[in-house]
């Protein structure tokens, strides 16, 4: 690097919790610190406190726990479309997987519940996106608990992401420059094996943890779960999903950079 | 220049469905989604004539690429699904190749990144938080906000 590094514009930063994560906003630009940003902040938070209302598995006035208790069948007028639009992801992800990827996990009993955890973060914070992307002259980065989605007007500006080492949570691993653009993570390194592979019901070995780039969060936290349902074959399986580019993290801590297939 | 054209975007479908193709093995993949397609890519990558979307410039001959502009090839059906191609020409060379439409649905034709790989941080940086934005990792929960790098980097940046 020899070109001197050009001053990077002021960010205003933003944090609050919902749905057991915390979300934090990085804003720079026109509407970084004014009364149209903030705005845009509270939507972003509403839009994710609505989707938790729908979708949290520790709510039990949720309509997924509805669902778990049989009161509610999926069929039924009440439930909500985007149900249906999580569902079709998660659905479109399991068979890219063979069935390791699954919303439908067994429980202890062998009963099968429903868990969408793996594809609601990406969906409503993709969707809550919306309310940034409107601001004018205005680039943002938005982060939800490890999952990051960001848009950067400048491409001499991009947003720097950085991944985690699994195996130490303090350091970082590698950067990613985002324009336009999502990265997520899947890993066992804050809250331990919570990712199984459903088709035989125990956690994936040989894995420390998968991040994904794609266009959308919502493309990249699925296959970033998927991938991690995995285990060993992440890395190959990832390597042909077209449009993603990531890194995936083996248990020994070797570390390999997948490239986008279609890419420049 | 028209054939030359029509040459590269059938190349690029088809090394598009060969990166596809490379590591692939039928029995991972979903039925629903083989059954459309043919197990040859180079036969199931049909570039019909390209329509340029702007055009600047002007050929210089049958044998070079038009001197700007940008060209999308037609739709491959590959056995994942539609994939199509555009190529961006400056100063009659080629300056990038964008997939356009993506088999799962996901079309989209704004760019992301197209060199987004992570770069490992030994090659690039040595500071560890200085330099970064935002941080990707395992899921960090609200109680373990705290401790994590995000809230550090959350906190350097606040006023």
């Amino acid at each position: 690097m020899t070109a001197p590094t050009p001053a990077r514009p002021r960010i205003t930063r933003y944090v609050e919790h919902v749905m057991g994560l915390p979300i934090s906003l990085a804003l720079r630009g026109r509407h970084a610190d004014d009364t149209t940003g903030r705005s845009a902040w509270r939507a972003v938070m509403a839009t994710l406190r609505e989707a938790d209302r729908v979708f949290s598995t520790y709510r039990r006035d949720s309509v997924v726990s509805r669902i778990n208790r049989s009161e509610v069948g999926l069929g039924d007028p009440g439930v909500p479309s985007e149900l249906h639009d999580v569902l079709d992801i998660a659905d479109r992800a399991g068979r890219a997987t063979d069935g390791a990827f699954s919303v439908w996990l067994p429980g202890p009993d062998g009963e099968r519940h429903l868990d969408p955890s793996g594809v609601v973060k990406g969906w409503a914070v993709e969707r809550a996106a919306a309310a940034l992307r409107a601001l004018d002259d205005t680039d943002f980065c938005l982060g939800a608990g490890g999952d990051v989605l960001g848009r950067a007007l400048d491409p001499d500006l991009p947003w720097r992401i950085g991944i985690e080492d699994p195996h130490d949570p303090r350091r970082l691993l590698a950067t990613v420059p985002v324009r336009d653009g999502a990265v997520a993570t899947s890993g066992t390194a804050h809250r331990g094996a919570h990712v199984i592979d459903v088709r035989t019901a125990l956690p994936p070995t040989g894995i420390a943890a998968v991040t994904v780039i794609a266009s959308t969060l919502t493309v990249a936290d699925v296959d970033a779960t998927a991938a991690f349902a995995l285990g060993a074959d992440a890395a190959e399986w990832l390597g042909r999903r077209v449009g993603r580019s990531g890194l995936v993290v083996a248990s020994d801590g070797t570390v390999a950079r997948i490239p986008r297939v279609g890419a420049r | 220049m028209r054939r030359i054209l029509l040459w590269f975007l059938t190349t690029v479908s088809t090394l598009v469905l060969l990166f596809g193709y490379r590591t692939s093995t039928s029995s991972t993949l979903p039925d629903d989604e083989a059954a459309g397609g043919s197990a040859t890519p180079s036969t199931t990558a049909r570039a019909t004539t390209p329509s340029p979307t702007t055009t600047a410039g002007s050929s210089s001959g049958s044998t070079a690429l038009p001197a700007a502009g940008t060209f999308t090839g037609s739709t491959a059906d590959t056995r994942w699904g539609p994939v199509q191609t555009r190529i961006t020409v400056a100063n009659g060379r080629i300056t990038a190749v964008d997939v356009v439409q993506y088999p799962d649905g996901n079309a989209k034709d704004r760019e992301i990144n197209a060199d987004a790989i992570p770069q490992l941080v030994d090659e690039t940086i040595q500071a560890q938080t200085a330099q970064i934005d935002m941080v990707s990792g395992a899921t960090v929960t609200s109680t373990g906000y705290l401790e994590s790098l995000q809230s550090a980097l959350d906190q350097a940046h606040r006023a």
